[in-house]
C-alpha cells in the first residue's frame, strides 16, 4: 500500500512557473489534456462554420476560399491539436501510474515536448490573419495545390508541422523508454495493462512515421523556396510521389489516433463487466498486427490516381486483411461483456458506444477497401462519414470514456453521473444525426470539400448540420461537468469503480504529486 | 425532451419517405456494365456488413440486457478460448476471400482499355474541363453556366443547379470510349457516378479509363479532387446520344469551327471586342480576378488600377498569352482563341477605373503567338 506521508513535503511549486517549469508527469498530462480541449473547441468552431455554410444550398456565410481554409484548419487542428495531444496527455497521466513508475523516464524532454505545441498551433492559427489567408488545400495538402498554387502562409504551416512532429517524436521516445525501463519489478510485458500496450505500439508508429511527414513537408519547402521539383512534373518531379509519401505517414497516423482508444476501451469494458478481459494475448497480437499492416496499405487512399492493376490488387487485399485483427478486437470486447455483471456508468456507456460506432466505421472501411467500388466512394461524403465514424465516436468517445473513468483519480472528486449520462445521450444522438446522413449524400454523388452543392443533397445536409450543432453544443456540458468536478465535486474514494483493476487504483484519490517513489509489487494489480 | 424526440421522429419519418421515393440515398446503378458490376459489389459488401453487424451487435445487446448487475448477474471468470478465437479469425478470412474474387474480376475488366472506338483527352483546368476528340480536330472547354445570382441566393435555383455546363461532352452509346486524363495545373478528378468513372487528372501524367454507355441520356458529375477555390464549381456533363446523332453533332462542330476561323480575319470594332470580352472575362477570369476586377490579393492580383493593365499593352498581352511561371496565372493561348484573348484584354483595359482607350486586335495577339 502506498504511503502518502513520505513525499508530502515535496509538493508542486506555486503560481505560473509551476506549469512552465514542471517536469511532473501529472502536471504535463493535465496541460496536454487542457490544451487538447481548447483545440477541440477551436477545431469545432471551424466545423460549425462549415456546417452553417452547408446548411442550405447556395453561398450564404463565407466565400469558397475561406471555406477551404476552414476545412483544412479543422482537419489539421482536430488531428494534430485535439486527438493526438489528448492521448499523449492520457499517457502522461496513466502510463507511470499503471506500471508503477514514479514519473516518465525523461521528464525534461516531457516538458519540452508539451511546450512546443502551443507555439506550433499559435503559428498555425496565425495564418488565418495573413495576406492570402490560411492553408486552403485540405489537411492532406496534395501538391501542387499546396506548393505552386498555395497561399504564402504555407511556409508557416510547414514550420508548424515540423514543430508538432518534433513534439510527437519526443513524446513517443519518452513513452517507449518509460515502458521498457520503469515497469515495477515483476511486471512482464505480457502483464502490462492494455492501455500501456496500445500506447507502446502507438509510440513505435509515431517514431516510424513522423519523420516521413517531416520529409514530405521539407520537400514542399524546397519546391516552394529553393527551386527544386520534387512534386512538379514540369521540372521532372511527380505529384503522385507526394501522395505516396504523405499516405505512408498518414495511414499509420490513423492508427496512432485510434490504438490508444482501443487501450482505453480494453480497460473500461472489463472494469464495468466485472470480468477479466477476454483474450488478452490475442488483443496484444491483434494490435501489433494492425500496426504492422498499417505500413502496407497506404495506397488504398489513392485507388483513383492511376495505380497499375497489380498495385491496385495488392493494396485492396492488404487493406481487407486489416479487418481480421480489428474483428478479433471487437469480438474480444463483446466476449468480455458476455456473461459479465455489467453496470452502465458514463465511462462504460462511452466505451460501448465506441464499440458499436467504431465497428460501423470499420465496416464502411471494409466497403472502401473494395477497389472497384472505391472508384465511386473516393473523395465523396461517404469517405467523410467513414473517417468521422472512426474518429469522433471512435477516438473522441475513447477520450471521453477515459476522462470520466480516471477523472476521480486525477482530481479526487467524483463527476456528476446524471450530467455525464446526459452528455453521453446527447452526444450519441448528435454524432449519428451528423455523420450517418453523410453516407447517403456521399453515395448519391456529393464530393467532399465543396462549399455549395446540388439541390438533391439539400435535405440530408440540413439534417447533418442540425446534428452537428447539437453535438457541438453538447460538449459544453462536458466542460461544465469537468470544471464542476475539479472545483467542487463530491470526494471520490480511492477506487471508485467496483470492478476496476490496476496499480492506479492503489494510490489515494487524488493521486499525490509524487507516486510510487518506491516500486509497488506488480501482484497488487 | 419528449417533444424534441417526437419532433425528430416525425421529421425523420416524413423525410425518409420523401427520400426513399427519390433516387438519391444510394449509389446509382448507372448506365454501363461496369457501373452495374460496381453497384452489385457495393450492395453485396453492404449486405455482408449488415449481416456482420446484426450478429455482433445482437450478441452484444443480448449480453447488455441479460448480463447486467441490476438483474443479479454473476460475472463468469473465463478469459480466453482458443477454439473460438481461431473460428472468429477464419470466418472473416473466408468472407474476405469470397469478396475479393468478384472485386478482382471487375477491376481487371475496368483496366482493360484496349481496342477503343473513340479516344477522348480530358484535361483539368482551374476550374473547368477541356475535351479533345482525338483524330477529329474537335476540342472545347466545358464551363459551369449556373448564374452567380443563383449561387448568391438572389434568384431561385434551377433543378440542375451547379451541375450544368455550356458545352457537354457528347458521346455515342454502345461504343467503347477511351478517356485519357491529364491536367494543366493542379490535380483534379473527373467523376460521373452513372458511368462509374472517377479518375485523377494529374499534371504531367496521363491516366486511362474507358466506358461503353448503354443508354441515351444526360449524366452529371463533378470534380472530386480538391483543386482550389472553385473546386465545387466545375461540373461534368456527359450527353449520351445515338450514333447517328453523334455523327451529325461532329459535322456541326466542324462547320462551327470554320465559321470561327473566318471571324478572326474580320475587322473588330471596340464595341464588339468589349461585348465579347465581357463574356470571356466572366467565364475565364472572374473566378480569380473577380467580376469587379479587384482580385483576391496577394494570390490573385487586382486588375482594376493595375500598373500592367493600365501600362504598356505588350506586357499585358505577354502575361495573358504566356501566363506567369510559379503562379496560378495560366498561359491562355492554349485555352482561348486570338479573338477571345484580344477581346478580353481590350475589356480589361477599358473597364472599371481602367480607361486606356486601347483596342487590342486579334491580329496583335496572333503576332505574339506566332513569334513564340
Amino acid at each position: 500500500m502506498y504511503e502518502q506521508t513520505k513525499t508530502a513535503h515535496h509538493g508542486p511549486a506555486k503560481g505560473l512557473m509551476r506549469w512552465i517549469l514542471t517536469t511532473n508527469h501529472k502536471d504535463i498530462g493535465t496541460m496536454y489534456l487542457v490544451f487538447s480541449l481548447m483545440m477541440f473547441f477551436i477545431g469545432g468552431t471551424m466545423a460549425f462554420v462549415i456546417r452553417a455554410e452547408l446548411f442550405q444550398p447556395g453561398l450564404q456565410l463565407v466565400r469558397p476560399e475561406f471555406f477551404n481554409q476552414m476545412t483544412t484548419m479543422h482537419g489539421l487542428i482536430m488531428v494534430f491539436g485535439a486527438v493526438m495531444p489528448a492521448f499523449v496527455g492520457l499517457a502522461n497521466w496513466q502510463v507511470p501510474l499503471m506500471i508503477g513508475a514514479p514519473d516518465m523516464a525523461l521528464p525534461r524532454l516531457n516538458n519540452w515536448s508539451f511546450w512546443i505545441l502551443p507555439f506550433a498551433f499559435l503559428m498555425l492559427l496565425s495564418t488565418l490573419f495573413m495576406d492570402g489567408g490560411a492553408p486552403n488545400f485540405g489537411w492532406t495538402f496534395y501538391a501542387p495545390l499546396s506548393t505552386t498554387y498555395a497561399p504564402p502562409s504555407v511556409t508557416f504551416f510547414i514550420f508548424a508541422i515540423h514543430m508538432m512532429g518534433i513534439s510527437s517524436i519526443m513524446g513517443a521516445i519518452n513513452i517507449i523508454v518509460t515502458i521498457f525501463n520503469m515497469r515495477t519489478s515483476g511486471m512482464d510485458l505480457m502483464q502490462m495493462p492494455m492501455f500501456v500496450w496500445t500506447w507502446l505500439i502507438t509510440a513505435f508508429l509515431l517514431i516510424a512515421v513522423m519523420p516521413v511527414l517531416a520529409a514530405v513537408v521539407t520537400m514542399m519547402l524546397m519546391d516552394i523556396h529553393f527551386g527544386t521539383s520534387f512534386f512538379n512534373a514540369a521540372g521532372g518531379g511527380d505529384p503522385v510521389l507526394f501522395q505516396h509519401v504523405f499516405w505512408f505517414f498518414a495511414h499509420p497516423e490513423v492508427y496512432i489516433m485510434v490504438l490508444p482508444a482501443f487501450g482505453v476501451v480494453s480497460q473500461i469494458i472489463p472494469a464495468f463487466s466485472r470480468k477479466p478481459l477476454f483474450g488478452y494475448a490475442s488483443m496484444v497480437y491483434a494490435t501489433a498486427s494492425i500496426a504492422i499492416l498499417s505500413f502496407v496499405v497506404w495506397a488504398h487512399h489513392m485507388f483513383t490516381v492511376g495505380l497499375p492493376l497489380g498495385g491496385e490488387l495488392f493494396f485492396m487485399y492488404s487493406t481487407m486483411l486489416i479487418a481480421i485483427p480489428t474483428g478479433v478486437k471487437v469480438f474480444n470486447w463483446i466476449s468480455t461483456m458476455f456473461k459479465g455483471s455489467m453496470t452502465f456508468e458514463t465511462p462504460m456507456l462511452f466505451a460501448i458506444a465506441f464499440i458499436v460506432l467504431f465497428t460501423i466505421g470499420g465496416l464502411s472501411g471494409l466497403m472502401l477497401a473494395i477497389a472497384p467500388a472505391d472508384f465511386q466512394y473516393q473523395d465523396t461524403y461517404f469517405v467523410v462519414a467513414h473517417f468521422h465514424y472512426v474518429l469522433v465516436p471512435g477516438s473522441v468517445f475513447g477520450i471521453f470514456a477515459a476522462v470520466y473513468y480516471w477523472l476521480p483519480k486525477w482530481c479526487g472528486n467524483m463527476y456528476k453521473e446524471s450530467m455525464g449520462k446526459l452528455h453521453f445521450w446527447l452526444s450519441i444522438i448528435g454524432v449519428n444525426l451528423t455523420f450517418f446522413p453523410m453516407h447517403f449524400v456521399g453515395l448519391a454523388g456529393m464530393p467532399r470539400r465543396i462549399p455549395d452543392y446540388a439541390l438533391q443533397f439539400a435535405d440530408f445536409n440540413m439534417v447533418t448540420s442540425i446534428g452537428a450543432f447539437l453535438f457541438g453544443a453538447t460538449q459544453l456540458l462536458f466542460v461544465y461537468n469537468v470544471i464542476h468536478t475539479v472545483r467542487s465535486g463530491k470526494k471520490a474514494p480511492q477506487k471508485p469503480w467496483e470492478g476496476a483493476e490496476g496499480l492506479e487504483w492503489t494510490v489515494p484519490s487524488p493521486a499525490p504529486y509524487h507516486t510510487f517513489t518506491t516500486p509497488p509489487a506488480a501482484s497488487e494489480k | 425532451m419528449r417533444y424534441f424526440l417526437r419532433f425528430v421522429l416525425i421529421y425523420l419519418i416524413v423525410y425518409s419517405s420523401n427520400v426513399l421515393a427519390a433516387w438519391d440515398f444510394n449509389m446509382p446503378i448507372g448506365v454501363t456494365n461496369t457501373s452495374q458490376d460496381i453497384y452489385g459489389l457495393h450492395m453485396t459488401i453492404f449486405y455482408i456488413c449488415v449481416a456482420i453487424a446484426v450478429v455482433v451487435f445482437g450478441v452484444m445487446f443480448w449480453s447488455i440486457f441479460h448480463h447486467r448487475k441490476s438483474k443479479g448477474a454473476q460475472a463468469a471468470q473465463f478469459h480466453g478460448n482458443v477454439l473460438v478465437e481461431i473460428i472468429w479469425t477464419i470466418i472473416p478470412l473466408v468472407i474476405l476471400v469470397a469478396m475479393a474474387i468478384p472485386a478482382t474480376n471487375t477491376l481487371i475488366d475496368m483496366y482493360d482499355s484496349t481496342e477503343s472506338d473513340i479516344d477522348i483527352q480530358i484535361t483539368g483546368y482551374q476550374w473547368k474541363w477541356h475535351y479533345k476528340y482525338i483524330g477529329e480536330d474537335i476540342s472545347f472547354f466545358s464551363i459551369l453556366t449556373t448564374p452567380q445570382e443563383e449561387i448568391d441566393n438572389k434568384v431561385r435555383k434551377n433543378p440542375n443547379y451547379l451541375l450544368e455546363v455550356d458545352n457537354a461532352l457528347v458521346l455515342p452509346i454502345n461504343k467503347k470510349i477511351r478517356f485519357l486524363f491529364t491536367s494543366n495545373d493542379v490535380i483534379h478528378a473527373w467523376w460521373v457516378p452513372d458511368l462509374a468513372i472517377k479518375k485523377d487528372a494529374i499534371p504531367g501524367f496521363i491516366n486511362e479509363s474507358w466506358t461503353r454507355i448503354n443508354k441515351v441520356g444526360t449524366y452529371r458529375g463533378q470534380c472530386a479532387e480538391l483543386c482550389g477555390m472553385h473546386h465545387g464549381f466545375m461540373p461534368v456533363v456527359v450527353q449520351a446520344v445515338t450514333e447517328s446523332e453523334y455523327e451529325a453533332w461532329l459535322q456541326n462542330q466542324k462547320t462551327a469551327k470554320l465559321a470561327e476561323t473566318a471571324s478572326a480575319q474580320k475587322q473588330w470594332s471596340m464595341d464588339e471586342l468589349m461585348t465579347t470580352g465581357a463574356v470571356v472575362y466572366e467565364k475565364n477570369c472572374a473566378a480569380c480576378h473577380q467580376a469587379n476586377g479587384l482580385g483576391i490579393p496577394p494570390v490573385f492580383p487586382a486588375l482594376n488600377g493595375s500598373a500592367i493593365v493600365q501600362g504598356d499593352a505588350a506586357e499585358h498581352i505577354d502575361i495573358v498569352v504566356n501566363g506567369r511561371q510559379g503562379t496560378a496565372m495560366a498561359a491562355w493561348d492554349t485555352q482561348l482563341s486570338a479573338v477571345e484573348i484580344a477581346a478580353v484584354i481590350t475589356y480589361e483595359r477599358n473597364s472599371w477605373d481602367n480607361k486606356t482607350g486601347d483596342i487590342v486586335t486579334p491580329a496583335d495577339i496572333q503576332a505574339v503567338i506566332d513569334n513564340k
